[in-house]
């Protein structure tokens, strides 16, 4: 059977589920239909993928297009440079290299989440709700990724970002996660704005939204590298990029992503660090001939992504919510991936994708887990000594930090290790932003070993009642989590760094699997990383290890022993209470946005209202009024003392006729009976 | 000797009836004496209509003669109708005391 024409399938099943979910799942009367309609919606989708995936490395080109339908029918207009173009959309499904990491991520990662949803979610009022909202989110992330041109891509964008908000809002009933939901929403809304606009901006340029056309006409020669000045395609370049800023949560659009932590841990994990939150990485590199051409907008995208990553990583030392540790280290690990793409070398950025999903749901499912054992404690500051209690869930997370940490061996380190070097050295790299990494990496390490060593080392903080109920979750929550500790362990070691070239070649393969879906100048780019001094490389390894060791060391040599004030708050001294204020960043933006422009600026535009426009209104009012009064007096004194005139004048004139009509009737008829007989008698008269 | 009663005698008769008529039109204040005078008005020229249908040998002014008969009847019913509502609204039936047809 060939897969490959009927990818359109493989979100077509999480959609049943959804639908069947959200329209019949009260009608369910047990929570088995549920498990198997969600669960089985998504291994089916998973299923077809890997067959898919398998069918497509068969192919030469390892590219497959298909085209359900045309979706927006061919509207003529004129490109920026005058020529004539067709604009249309197809429900158009393209799987290649790209797409097909991100469908095996999001459908293979999203069913263990899934497995893990079960139990996580058993106690929950809603189950059906939930997993319906779930799958739906499955269907539109496939539907991104899936996508062979922007206007579907915005689909599935949106849609996302409608399963965001509904999941983070997900107990409603509180009123945080209402608020943290549309917190969401409405940051996403000012960048996917911004995509709007760059999407146009490239329609304009390019006359084709369709990725497939987008890169043969930026790389056919009639485009130049806008080196020196800041052109249309490098503001295109920048407004997707803003557009990944607010559904990737970069600086300054980051601030939805803690708050999101409302939601269930299950949504989190999948939602709000592996899958949706990656799309801006996967959305700039699926552009990577456009920003190949954009040298400046890349540098953009480098500092905003390296400014993000140690921004978040030094708020993540200071947090004392385990579920908000893990998000800010989500926030810092994007900003990793952006530092990748802006140096050009999207393959890492994706790399990266890839290896963060498996460690970074490992990390929030554990963090869960804990959650769980805790009756549903999050402060880190109450727990402690867990490791013995909950075995299972420590071991999986202590791989998790371990990977995230980049020890080497583990996914994280693969990864995380490739970034800093191809920063360290490609073309659009740049050492500050190489140093700027490196010292994220050691924050990496210190706040993750920090909550390893407060969560499960030390001594138990907890009051005796939840002391007595921590328990080891189910198997369908410690399941999920072997299978992502040894995901965390192996994912890596597909993209091992070139200069290991003791290892055979399919331990480099990552690279060259990606190569179909990059722009030639894109992999031009890496090429030259590739050939770089091997002794340098090795030397940078060992530095950047030696960081992640000497984080580690450190976290533990301060919560390692006892400790009653947090040792983090000594250590960071007078900047502490800035990081626990998160930089101000939502303080800022409610000075700014929410007093400055809402509240000021409605004051402004209630002054504006009342001034301006209610004075135009009066002042009409007033000019009506006095033209009213000149015409009153007109219409009292000349129009109507000329009806007066001739009434008076008609009845002076009437005056004398008036005698003879006395009303008395028979005077009437005298006067006619002597008319008649003068008449009659007129004979004898004359 | 008996004169024979001839034409002229009913001309004579219908012109005092029309002339007592026309005299009780104008002079009575009373409505409904004014509408019987009609009526001998009316009669006179009857008598009038008959008659010289007689002297003519021609049967068109009898014919006529019943129509202003139909007509007289209607013209009284009417009359005494009118007569009575402006008794309920002004309480009088005496012509001189209404003389609202006046400007």
């Amino acid at each position: 059977m060939n897969l490959l024409n009927v990818i359109w399938l493989i979100p077509m099943f999480p959609l049943a589920g959804a639908l069947v979910m959200l329209c019949f799942g009260r009608q369910l009367t047990t929570r088995l239909w549920v498990n198997v309609v969600c669960l089985g919606s998504v291994l089916l989708s998973f299923l077809a993928s890997l067959g898919a995936v398998v069918q497509l490395a068969g192919l030469e080109k390892r590219t497959h297009e298909v085209v359900l339908y045309t979706w927006i029918a061919g509207l003529p207009f004129h490109t920026a440079d005058g020529s004539l173009a067709t604009f249309s959309a197809d429900w158009g499904f393209l799987l290649d290299p790209l797409s097909s990491v991100m469908i095996l991520i999001i459908t293979g990662i999203g069913f263990l989440i899934h497995v893990y949803a079960t139990g996580y979610m058993a106690h929950e009022g809603g189950y059906y709700r939930f997993f319906g909202y779930l799958n739906l989110f499955v269907f539109f992330m496939l539907l991104l990724v899936l996508a062979n041109n922007y206007v579907l891509l915005f689909a599935g964008w949106e849609g996302v970002g409608l399963c965001s908000y509904l999941l983070i809002g997900f107990y409603f009933q509180k009123r945080s996660a209402g608020d943290a939901g549309k917190k969401a929403f409405i940051v996403n809304r000012v960048g996917d704005a911004a995509f709007l606009l760059g999407m146009f901006l490239l329609l304009s340029e390019t006359g084709s939204l369709q990725f497939t056309r987008v890169t043969a006409v930026l790389g056919s020669g009639g485009f130049s590298a806008e080196t020196l000045g800041f052109g249309a395609l490098s503001l295109a370049a920048l407004l997707l990029f803003i557009g990944a800023t607010g559904k990737s949560a970069q600086f300054p659009l980051h601030v939805w992503l803690p708050d999101a932590m409302e939601g269930p841990t299950p949504v989190s994990a999948l939602i709000h660090a592996a899958t949706m939150v990656t799309a801006g990485v996967y959305m700039v590199a699926r552009s990577n001939a456009l920003y190949a051409l954009t040298p400046q907008t890349n540098a953009i995208v480098m500092g905003i992504g390296a400014f993000t990553a140690i921004l978040a990583a030094s708020i993540a030392l200071v947090q004392n919510d385990i579920k908000r540790v893990l998000a800010y280290s989500t926030v810092s690990q994007l900003g990793y991936m952006f530092m990748a793409a802006g140096a050009g070398a999207y393959w890492v950025a994706v790399f990266h994708l890839y290896t963060h999903a498996f460690f970074k749901a490992l990390l929030f499912l554990g963090s869960g887990s804990v959650i769980h054992a805790m009756s549903g404690e999050q402060d880190m500051r109450r727990m402690g000594a867990l490791r013995d209690k909950i075995p299972t869930t420590f071991r999986t997370m202590f791989i998790g930090s371990v990977a995230i940490a980049g020890i080497p061996g583990l996914a994280g380190f693969f990864s995380k290790d490739e970034i800093l070097w191809q920063v360290f050295s490609a073309p659009g790299g740049s050492k500050a932003v190489y140093i700027v990494g490196l010292i994220t990496a050691a924050l990496t390490a210190f706040y993750m070993w920090r909550l390893m060593f407060m969560t499960f080392y030390g001594e138990p903080r907890m009051d005796a009642e939840t002391a007595h109920h921590v328990h080891e979750s189910p198997a369908s929550m410690t399941v999920p989590l072997t299978a992502l500790a040894a995901g965390s362990i192996l994912a890596g070691w597909i993209g091992a760094p070139k200069f290991w070239n003791f290892l055979p070649d399919s331990f480099h393969s990552f690279e060259h699997w990606l190569e179909p879906a990059l722009h030639r100048r894109a992999i031009n780019g890496a090429h030259v990383v590739a050939h770089g001094d091997a002794s340098l490389e090795w030397l940078l390894t060992g530095v950047s290890v030696f960081v992640a060791i000497g984080g580690i060391l450190f976290a533990k040599s301060l919560y390692g022993r006892r400790w009653t004030a947090d040792p983090v708050e000594a250590l960071t001294g007078p900047m502490h209470k800035i990081l626990v204020n998160k930089w101000y960043v939502d303080e800022i933006y409610n000075y700014l946005v929410v007093d400055g422009l809402a509240k000021k600026g409605g004051a402004l535009l209630g002054r504006f209202d009342r001034r301006v426009v209610d004075g135009g209104v009066n002042g009409g009012g007033w000019l009506t009024r006095f033209t009213a009064s000149f015409s009153m007096w007109w219409d009292t004194w000349i129009i109507d003392g000329a009806v007066r005139l001739a009434a008076l004048l008609a009845q002076m004139l009437s005056f004398p006729v008036r005698l003879i009509q006395t009303g008395q009737v028979q005077i009437y008829a005298l006067v006619f009976v002597v008319g008649v007989a003068l008449f009659l008698g007129w004979r004898w008269l004359v | 000797m008996l004169h024979p009663i001839t034409t002229n005698h009913y001309l004579i008769l219908s012109a005092a009836l029309l002339l007592i008529g026309t005299v009780g039109v104008l002079t009575r204040r009373n409505i409904v004496i004014v509408l019987m005078s009609i009526e001998l008005i009316l009669n006179a020229v009857n008598i009038n209509l008959v008659t010289m249908s007689h002297h003519w040998k021609n049967l068109h002014g009898q014919i006529f003669a019943v129509f202003v008969i139909t007509v007289a009847v209607a013209e009284a019913a009417i009359g005494l109708g009118i007569l009575i509502a402006l008794f309920r609204n002004k309480e009088t039936v005496q012509a001189d005391e209404i003389d609202l047809l006046k400007w």
